[in-house]
């Protein structure tokens, strides 16, 4: 039989508020344990909690950007259980109001768009940390109370590798928002899936596991594409699927039971009586309705348009809200009328040195003009393309102009006929094999030729007028 | 007459002449408390060795007058327990915004907690861990509750004012046990910061005070938005001293039928009676009025309030402050701590809600709950659209036996019936000595107003209590 795959996913995302959900703490990382806290998120007796509008407004950004219905009534509940990180025994959530609803996602998966629908997106706020020692453990509360948005999607994904496209788009366009580092890493962006099989074809949907733990977007994706072939072996041997949560463990590469159903917990929730219901009106949201930025799809199709950029590289460059903003600014300062090619310099050898020294091109030390300089004597086929990279390379590595690194390099391409023709002669005369090859007809030959000219010219000359010599040279 | 028998604003005119200094009445209220607290035992001995340090300098409105405090209300450097063992030792290293406005103004915070019922559950102060108070006018009797070491003491001039919490009546009924002056502010009048949760959406700070004059000026001493309390409400704080003109002339009052049905012990019904006749000699106009939901009032009060508060008070659990049982793993851990931390009735109400508020039964109870709490504020708010204030009995009987009701939660709640609906409703009202019973208990006469109008309240209290004197007769310990 074949089965389909259903996925849905919860991702937490910590807020980059500067204080905490309920109270005035820092949000700062990494600060000594216990330092960012205060009797409101430590849950002392007698605290009480205020929310933090800046969250609110993070919260709004987010919904409309993932076009999500904004409730105009709102309101905050407890989710009850005991757990020594959550200080008060309840954790303050939203339960049946919500603060968005009913949007979606578009992403790009498998080279075509999808629509990926948003159950809701609610804010909460997040829990302490347990640091579990040989006898002892202990509680770190500079995490606790720092808000979160949880952000539900419909079961609409069908691949593991939809699930990853999702959460790389879902990142980019908060990554754009700025509203959070999106760092799994530092715990800011968590990701729980809950994934099923079911007969192709069939409507109703089979027994679900909850995927927990996972570290990364690929660890995501490896939890699902295990879970599916553990799900598809249990339905083929006509066993009966237990509704479970699964940790991923990633050392060994699988899943394992952490809780049935039947462990299932009750969170009593009910409305917060210390936060009273708010009102999200239009004077709430049209000034950050103002204020949003062009999200990565309308970028994309913009620098399309206006770059007569092609798909692939728009998209490149859109992965990166401020590499895109570089790129544009290179672009509009670019004076030649063909943008693609100073983008061709972006996407190609800047993007490698980015990469390279784990950097993005806008954090890069380079000076636009003196990249634009460079460009320029390419284009004037002053120097070669290779020695325009080495160029590159070293401005990057000591600051220096491109105009100095050519002269020091003493790399001024030389497009001199006179000064060619004799290495071109000696090249000639120490290939006899290539140049046979050549009048016989194979192009491959000229370029060997070529290279050879290049190799001996220490990579000055030029390339495009050795050819032209050669060619003459042979006829 | 001694200085700890004086009202707030008779030795706040003292004080300010400077013929007496806040040092010799704290000495008055320590020789005071050291003669008639053993019997009364209206302060709780949590403090281990205490100082009775007066401030060195006077200064502000109330130039080192001491008030005393409720053992749910935050005062840093004071132990505030809440008179449970669970809190053992807690000493908060924050002000309630109450105590931070009257230390502003100048107070001095009583160095001793006023005993309560743990955690304000009860109506007896039968349920401190620290064993009960005295009702200071028969010592075999309770003094009310939940706030009765703050009324014991006022009354028995152990203290000079005193600030409780009501979320049921817990300041009003002892008020009325003990023949003194309880307030209970509307709902978001007073910050809730620094008060130790019962029921979040019914608890509110208050005064208890010896005559109307003291508790309108404690009452806009600790009113007042505060950031720091969203329930807190944005509205300026008048100056409550203003209505006590005695003239209460054409005032609308409104008497509540179901207010005067069986339970009602006849005693304190013709004390009330009484009460509202002198009011009608007055010049306010007196007629029956109807509170249709006033019957389900203890119900829906005893699912949101023990909901409310099983939630509040999970987060007693020994891992960051108070009293932590032995146990060898954490779910050991909680089990213990709250097992031996929690008195009876703690336990009880925690049970409650959270049977209130579990999956299958939060639509039957809590919601439905919600629901009828409405009915009863729309109550209050048909009759207020007529009527200037409604007065009742504060409670059905007088003080109880001490033991009488232990045995019988559900007649202990029944205490409050009269109290309740003011909490749902979240209006003010206030208690005002009006007589005694044959045994020579206090009764309490309970006026309620619409939302911030509590200077109907202090009129109407004033007007009354400024044509009578039982606000004048003292207990004899």
């Amino acid at each position: 039989m074949i089965y389909e795959t259903v996925i849905g996913l919860e991702v937490h995302l910590q807020l980059n508020t500067k204080t905490k959900a309920f109270c005035g703490c820092s949000t700062d990382f990494g600060k000594p344990p216990n330092s960012n806290v205060c009797p409101v998120c430590l849950g002392f007796p007698g605290s009480l909690p205020v929310y933090n509008r800046q969250a609110l407004n993070s919260a709004i950004k987010l919904a409309l950007a993932f076009n999500c219905r904004i409730q105009e009534h709102t309101k905050f509940d407890r989710k009850n259980y005991f757990y020594p990180d959550l200080p008060k025994n309840y954790q303050i959530s939203q339960y049946d109001l919500p603060l968005s609803r009913n949007g979606y996602l578009d992403i790009f998966t498998n080279g075509s768009p999808k629509r990926i629908g948003i159950t809701r997106i609610h804010l909460e706020e997040d829990a302490g940390k347990l640091i579990h020692e040989d006898a002892v453990s202990l509680v770190d509360f500079n995490r606790t109370g720092i808000p979160l948005m949880e952000i539900v999607s419909e079961p609409d994904l069908s691949h593991p590798q939809e699930a990853f496209d999702y959460l790389t788009n879902l990142k980019n366009i908060i990554e754009y928002l700025d509203i959070s580092d999106c760092d799994m890493e530092k715990g800011s962006l968590r990701c729980d899936a809950n994934i099923s099989l079911r007969p192709a074809g069939v409507k109703e949907l089979g027994v679900k596991t909850e995927l927990k733990n996972m570290n990364s977007f690929k660890g995501v994706k490896d939890a699902l594409t295990f879970e599916v072939e553990r799900q598809t072996k249990i339905l083929e041997a006509k066993e009966t699927m237990v509704q479970e949560t699964r940790l991923w463990d990633v050392e060994q590469g699988i899943t394992v039971t952490m809780r049935t159903k039947e462990g299932a917990k009750d969170y009593r929730y009910f409305p917060d009586p210390d936060l009273t219901v708010f009102v999200i009106g239009k004077e709430l949201i049209e000034p950050v309705k103002a204020t949003l930025p062009e999200l990565p799809y309308d970028k994309m199709q913009r620098l399309m348009k206006t770059y007569a950029l092609t798909e692939y590289d728009a998209k490149i460059l859109v992965a990166s809200k401020k590499d895109a903003e570089f790129a544009e600014v290179c672009m509009q300062e670019y004076p030649g009328k063909d943008k693609k090619e100073i983008a061709n310099w972006l996407i190609g050898p800047l993007m490698a040195e980015a990469n390279l020294r784990k950097e993005q091109l806008h954090t890069l030390k380079l000076d636009r003009k003196e990249l634009i300089n460079l460009i320029g004597f390419v284009q004037r086929q002053e120097i070669s393309h290779l020695s325009a990279k080495t160029v590159l390379t070293q401005m990057l590595d000591t600051g220096k102009s491109a105009q100095a690194l050519i002269k020091e390099g003493n790399l001024e391409q030389i497009s001199n006929t006179d000064a060619l023709a004799q290495v071109i002669e000696t090249v000639i005369n120490e290939n006899a094999k290539s140049v046979g090859d050549f009048k016989a007809g194979k192009v491959n030959a000229l370029m060997y030729l070529v290279g050879q000219v290049m190799k001996k010219s220490s990579g000055k000359a030029n390339p495009k007028v050795v050819g032209d010599l050669i060619k003459q040279r042979l006829s | 007459m001694e200085l700890n028998q004086l009202t707030a604003h008779e030795l706040l005119e003292k004080l300010k002449s400077k013929e007496i200094c806040s040092r010799t009445i704290l000495l008055s209220l320590s020789q005071r408390i050291e003669k008639t607290d053993p019997k009364v035992k209206a302060y709780v001995r949590n403090q281990g060795p205490v100082k009775f340090a007066p401030q060195d300098e006077a200064f502000g409105e109330l130039n080192g007058l001491p008030v005393t405090i409720k053992d749910n209300i935050c005062t840093s450097g004071l132990n505030t327990e809440c008179c449970s063992k669970i809190l053992r030792g807690f000493r908060p290293p924050y002000d309630a915004t109450v105590i931070d406005k009257l230390k502003k103004a100048g107070a001095q915070i009583f160095p001793l907690k006023a005993n309560m019922d743990e955690f304000a559950f009860g109506s007896s102060t039968e349920n401190s861990f620290f064993g009960p108070t005295a009702n200071p006018w028969k010592l075999d009797c309770v003094p009310g509750g939940s706030s009765g070491g703050s009324a014991a003491a006022v009354a028995s001039d152990e203290a000079i004012w005193a600030l409780g919490s009501d979320t049921g009546g817990s300041i009003r009924q002892p008020a009325s046990f003990c023949g003194v002056v309880g307030l209970k502010p509307t709902y978001g009048r007073v910050s809730r910061y620094g008060l130790i949760a019962f029921a979040s959406s019914l608890d509110q700070i208050g005064p208890l005070t010896k005559d109307v004059e003291d508790s309108a000026l404690l009452c806009g001493l600790i009113s007042g938005y505060d950031p720091q309390d969203s329930t807190s409400i944005n509205q300026s704080v008048p100056d409550y001293t203003k209505s006590l003109t005695g003239d209460i002339k054409g005032l609308k009052i409104g008497i509540p039928k179901e207010y005067f049905v069986e339970g009602l012990d006849p005693e304190v019904k013709s004390v009330i009676e009484e009460a509202i006749d002198k009011l009608k000699s007055l010049g306010a106009v007196i007629k029956q009025v109807s509170l249709p939901h006033t019957e389900y009032a203890v119900p829906v009060y005893y699912i949101i309030a023990t909901a409310e508060a099983s939630s509040n008070l999970a987060r007693f659990d020994g891992v960051q402050y108070g009293y932590r049982a032995q146990a060898d793993n954490l779910l050991q851990m909680y089990k213990e701590t709250r097992a031996e931390g929690f008195g009876q009735e703690a336990k009880r109400r925690i049970l409650l809600g959270t049977f209130a508020l579990s999956h299958g039964y939060y639509d039957a109870y809590y919601l439905r709950a919600l629901k009828v709490r409405s009915l009863i504020k729309q109550d209050f708010d048909r009759v207020f659209q007529e009527f200037d204030c409604i007065v009742a009995p504060t409670s059905p009987t007088a003080a109880f036996k001490i033991g009488e009701r232990t045995e019988d939660p559900l007649k202990m709640y029944l205490s409050d019936i009269y109290t309740i609906s003011v909490n749902l409703a979240g209006i003010p009202a206030i208690s005002v000595p009006c007589g005694f019973t044959k045994q020579g208990l206090p009764v309490g006469l309970q006026i309620m107003a619409k939302p911030f109008d509590e200077e109907m309240l202090f009129k109407t209290a004033y007007a009354y209590e400024q044509n009578t004197d039982w606000h004048k007769i003292k207990p004899k310990l």
